[in-house]
């Protein structure tokens, strides 16, 4: 079980916490003005990495807040965690 | 037949206090300190069960946790009977009543073991091959597979047990407390690290706390007595906690470690009653230090799992912990020095060695030299290929091996003996180390897996580490500990050790024989009875996976997780197929290490604590009523009230009618309310509802259908606009957990720029829902000064205002197609006024009414249920609510997705109505829908969602959802069930009052 640093309490246990998938695919601004591929493809597609991941998390049994992780997704290690707007941090990328 | 083994006294058995037990019924006596396989063998007793599938006699083979063979239950026909325990593990009490598994009617004479004489037509994978044909007969089939199979009696009785979890935060774990573990230890709290030390027996110090050789010192002391003077010590440091009986069950990521501290299965039955049984431990180390051991190898040859066959150092730990010699001619069978220690303990206690049987050709290390010097018979360069005596054995033959050991050669000698102690060697205890994500290195020099790379912050020391010699543990164990836990220095930087023990060994995964492999049974699991041969047969039929050959001869899939055979089954198929043992991996190891009961995994959490549950502030009214309950997310909500010999079907049609007659009350406290706050409240509305929201009066309530960004219904509810920029959303009873999650997820990542507050205010309400053509005069009557008059008080509008002094919020919504009033008050009022409501009420026959009956009128009116007439696939079109969805708005939450070429698509399941050609008839909810039955295969075109009979219709309703069903009105359809076809016809899903009348009534 990890071990997770929240942005905003500190660290706390993974049960606290729930995964929100893949970060970084923004809300298209203007939904209708896409094609059914376009709209498909942020609607859908997902990587599924094995190495480094950026992911989104919620704490949910804590602040609620949303925030962004890099994971590795081969071994489990946490490698940055920052907050919802800030970028994400380019060596890993 | 109770001839006393017990050779000389131990100082870890106390022979001033006996304890009697019983195995299988009869009556023997032990002492404190022995384990109940040490009892059993102090009165010459070896057959303790037999063997799963072959039902053949077997015996006790280890001395500790890795005992495949003897497993007994405990305390038969009891609460607190227990399978699968191993008599090696479990210390005597007074009172102790134990019995053989798998077999029948006794271990003596087992009906089963006819399976060892049909073992030619029973080999690997023999289920699998047999019983799949023919498929109908499976139910035949599994029933005498179930009965003849399966270890033990799980008890049919409640544990009368308590058990409970502790979490535990330190700065080194160690796990282990062996020599190695006592060093850590002792170094890690000395250095002022909060230090946890586990240990799975109720003894520290490992094996080496009962090595009497004097070819192992420490600083010229006996190995054992330099280890006791370090217990002594660490028991004094206040930063060490120590716990043994506390076996380490899981080793997961981050240093998360799940153990289980024993603390009264050695307690006689009457000490326990109040007590704990176990404690599950949530440990969080900072660093974890293993020193798990190792596990010592049998050798694999012709009928080696004989009652009498151990392992050389379970004899040896029996003879020097426990006093008790395992037989009175003992042979030993090795290939390497190690055997050769237990040999010199057992000559020095007097016990009888008849010969040794060692692989190797030339050895001559000091410990040979010793056996030789006191004229015991070694033949070097044999090998044994065959074992005699049914229930204990009685003779051994043996030939010798070729050069290249793949051969015998030359003539058989045989030599009598009752026990047999074989040594294969070491194989490092790494389970919990794999569990936690560490990968394994291959060392070909003495055939181990040893640690390689650590996934989190720790390290493997001594025998776990491939490190078998104590001045290989010693020489490195100080570095090691200084870089680790990052220290200057130890005590134990310049021990002086004398440690006689030669390296060399000789390993031969499948000791060859004089017969060929067929005609064999040289077991490799024997738990599972999977032999050597059995493993050959999976290669043969192209098995190569060491994951798939394991799940087809089921070799390690014991209680015992193959902890002795795993190795050789990877050693024989690299023999065989030819491949490099550190390319084939090991399987995996998953926890836990050795079972754990139910009880300790659940721990407190027991009867009405196993999963809580959500009261309203009215739940205690509903319990005196007698209302039967349903689960509704974790809430409990009133299902239906039963009138005297009433079933659910009269209570809920009396309860139906009752509230379009006159008046009903429903306690809706459940239903989820969110509190939703700031200027852009509106806007933030209109893009999570389908429906426009800005130009709602406040005072005003809205009905809102949610969907996710893939179109699909996703919750509903009326929302209600409190002032300019405040709302109240209601949600479903189950979904609003989900729903405040997914509306906070959108405003905190997508839409951070609305200035929008949301909070959960589920809990601060009561709701009490009063409804029917009586209701206005009802409400009149709790609240006086109230105008309810259509035009003062319309439909989906909201007043606030008082009952006496109390605040609260009434609301003219309706789910049941009845004028009603939705009555909030701060929840701890809630039971105050639905008292009020009921004496109001009482001269309008008011009838309280549950889920069920509420779920009967919505349907009535044809209104949805997401989550019941709704799966996830179904758009707002598809359930003809195309109404509520805006065409005027740029964007909502799904949207684009309703124009998908695959939700624009006509023959989408759609809702509809269905009528019953006979009107009594009920449809079975879930029932498929179909066109034509003869067709074949017959085309499904949906299925029924929701079906009632309707009081108030005299007839039976159903809505369902239906291919093209939209475009299907009067169509007759086809329900088919099993006895028989119901004829049904499609119609509009609102049934009851399509005008609207009854709201104004």
């Amino acid at each position: 079980m990890f071990l997770i640093h929240c942005p905003y309490c500190g660290e706390r246990e993974q049960s606290e916490f729930k995964a929100g998938g893949e970060a970084h695919i923004v809300r298209p601004k203007q939904p209708t003005e896409l094609s059914d591929d376009q709209w498909a493809e942020y609607l859908f597609m997902r990587k599924n990495i094995k190495g480094v991941q950026f992911e989104r998390w919620v704490h949910t049994h804590g602040c609620r807040k949303w925030f962004n992780m890099v994971r590795d997704t081969s071994n489990d290690e946490i490698k940055a965690i920052y907050k919802m707007g800030e970028k994400p941090p380019t060596k890993y990328k | 037949m109770t001839n006393n083994l017990r050779v000389k006294s131990s100082k870890f058995i106390d022979e001033t206090y006996k304890i009697s037990f019983k195995f299988n019924n009869k009556t023997y006596y032990g002492y404190k300190g022995d384990t109940l396989a040490s009892a059993l063998l102090a009165n010459n007793i070896h057959l303790v069960g037999r063997s799963f599938k072959y039902h053949r006699p077997r015996g006790i083979m280890t001395a500790g946790s890795e005992e495949p063979n003897a497993i007994v239950q405990l305390h038969k026909n009891t609460s607190r009977t227990e399978p699968n325990v191993r008599a090696t593990e479990i210390e005597i009490y007074e009172g102790l009543e134990a019995s053989s598994q798998n077999c029948w009617p006794s271990v003596n004479f087992d009906l089963g073991a006819i399976n060892n004489f049909l073992s030619p037509v029973l080999p690997a994978g023999f289920y699998y091959k047999t019983f799949m044909w023919p498929a109908s007969f499976w139910e035949k089939y599994e029933f005498f597979i179930r009965k003849s199979a399966g270890l033990g009696k799980s008890p049919t009785e409640p544990d009368p047990d308590i058990y409970e979890h502790k979490y535990i935060h330190c700065d080194v774990l160690i796990i282990g407390a062996g020599i190695s573990g006592i060093i850590a230890a002792k170094t890690s709290a000395k250095n002022g690290f909060k230090t946890l030390l586990v240990d799975e027996k109720p003894l520290l110090g490992g094996s080496t706390i009962y090595q009497n050789s004097e070819h192992f010192k420490i600083n010229n002391q006996i190995s054992s007595s330099w280890l006791e003077k370090e217990i002594n010590e660490i028991k004094k440091i206040d930063n060490l906690e120590i716990k043994t009986r506390t076996s380490v069950a899981a080793f997961h990521g981050y240093n998360f470690l799940l153990a289980r501290e024993n603390l009264t299965d050695h307690l006689p039955l009457h000490q326990r009653d109040g007590k704990v049984r176990h404690r599950l431990l949530k440990i969080r180390a900072k660093k974890v230090i293993s020193a798990t051991g190792s596990l010592e190898r049998p050798l694999v040859f012709d009928n080696n799992d004989r009652p009498g066959i151990l392992l050389s150092s379970a004899i040896e730990k029996y003879s020097n912990l426990f006093g008790v010699a395992c037989g009175q001619k003992n042979i030993i069978f090795t290939n390497n020095d190690s055997a050769y220690e237990t040999a010199i303990s057992l000559f020095q206690k007097g016990i009888n060695i008849e010969a040794i049987i060692d692989n190797r050709e030339n050895v001559d290390s000091k410990l040979v030299k010793e056996i030789e010097k006191n004229n015991i018979k070694i033949y070097k360069g044999y090998t044994v290929v065959n074992t005699f005596g049914y229930k204990r054995i009685n003779k051994i033959s043996i030939m010798q091996l070729s050069k290249d050991g793949q051969k015998v050669v030359g003539s058989k000698i045989s030599i009598d003996c009752d026990c047999l102690g074989m040594s294969g060697g070491w194989t490092p205890a790494v389970h919990l180390f794999t569990q936690s994500g560490g990968k394994l290195k291959f060392r070909d020099e003495d055939q181990v897996f040893i640690p390689d790379t650590y996934p989190s912050d720790q390290i493997s020391i001594g025998s776990c580490n491939g490190e078998f010699t104590l001045d290989e543990i010693l020489s490195s164990i100080s570095k090691k500990l200084k870089d680790f836990l990052n220290i200057k220095k130890t005590e134990y930087e310049n021990l002086e050790i004398q440690s006689h023990f030669n390296k060399t060994k000789r390993n031969i995964w499948l000791l060859p024989s004089d017969k060929i492999i067929g005609k064999t049974k040289p077991f490799v699991d024997y738990q599972n009875d999977a032999t050597a041969k059995d493993i050959k047969l999976a290669l043969r039929e192209g098995f190569r996976s060491i994951e798939h050959v394991k799940r087809y001869t089921t070799t390690g899939m014991g209680t015992d997780q193959g902890k002795l055979g795993n190795m050789h089954a990877l050693g024989i198929i690299s023999e065989t197929a030819g491949s490099k043992m550190g390319e084939l991996g090991t399987t995996t190891f998953r926890p836990p290490y050795t079972p754990l009961t139910f009880g300790t995994i659940v721990g407190r959490n027991v009867g009405e604590y196993f999963d809580v549950f959500r009261k309203t502030p009215i739940h205690d009214w509903h319990v005196e009523n007698k209302a039967k309950f349903e689960n509704v997310g974790q809430w409990k909500r009133a299902w239906f009230y039963p009138k005297e010999n009433e079933g659910m079907h009269e209570a809920v049609q009396r309860e139906s009618k009752a509230a379009r007659d006159s008046a009903g009350i429903l306690d809706a406290s459940t239903l989820g309310k969110i509190d939703i706050q700031g200027t852009d409240a509106s806007e933030f509305l209109n893009r999570v509802y389908t429906n426009a929201w800005s130009k709602l009066a406040i005072g005003k309530c809205r009905y809102g259908l949610m969907l996710n960004e893939d179109g699909m219904v996703y919750d509903d509810g009326v929302t209600t606009r409190l002032d300019e920029n405040h709302y109240i959303m209601t949600t479903t009873t189950g979904g609003a957990a989900n729903v405040l999650g997914k509306l906070e997820d959108y405003l905190q990542t997508e839409w951070p720029e609305l200035d929008v507050y949301l909070t959960s205010v589920t809990d601060h309400y009561a709701t009490i829902s009063v409804c029917g053509p009586n209701s206005k005069k009802i409400i009149s009557k709790v609240i006086p000064n109230l105008d309810l008059s259509d035009d003062k008080f319309p439909h989906m509008s909201f007043k606030d205002t008082k009952i006496d002094k109390v605040k609260c919020r009434v609301m003219r919504i309706s789910f049941t197609g009845e004028q009603s009033f939705e009555i909030n008050v701060q929840a701890n009022y809630g039971k105050s006024v639905w008292d009020k409501c009921m004496q109001a009420g009482k001269e309008f026959n008011i009838t309280p009414y549950g889920t069920e009956t509420m779920h009967l009128l919505r349907a009535e009116k044809g209104f949805i249920i997401v989550g019941q007439d709704t799966d996830a696939t179904m758009t707002p079109i598809d359930l003809q609510m195309d109404w509520m969805v805006s065409k005027k708005k740029y964007d909502f939450i799904g949207k684009r997705s309703l124009y998908r070429s695959d939700t624009i698509r006509e023959d989408r399941k759609q809702l509809i109505g269905l009528v019953t050609e006979n009107p009594k008839e009920v449809l079975e909810e879930g029932a498929q829908i179909v066109a034509d039955a003869n067709k074949s295969p017959v085309e499904m075109l949906g299925h029924v969602t929701s079906s009632y009979y309707s009081p108030n219709l005299e007839k039976s309703i159903a809505l369902g959802v239906v291919k093209g069903g939209k475009n299907m009105m009067g169509q007759k359809l086809i329900i088919p069930m099993e006895n028989k076809q119901i004829n049904v016809t499609v119609t509009d899903p609102v049934f009851l009052d399509k005008e609207n009348k009854r709201l104004n009534a």
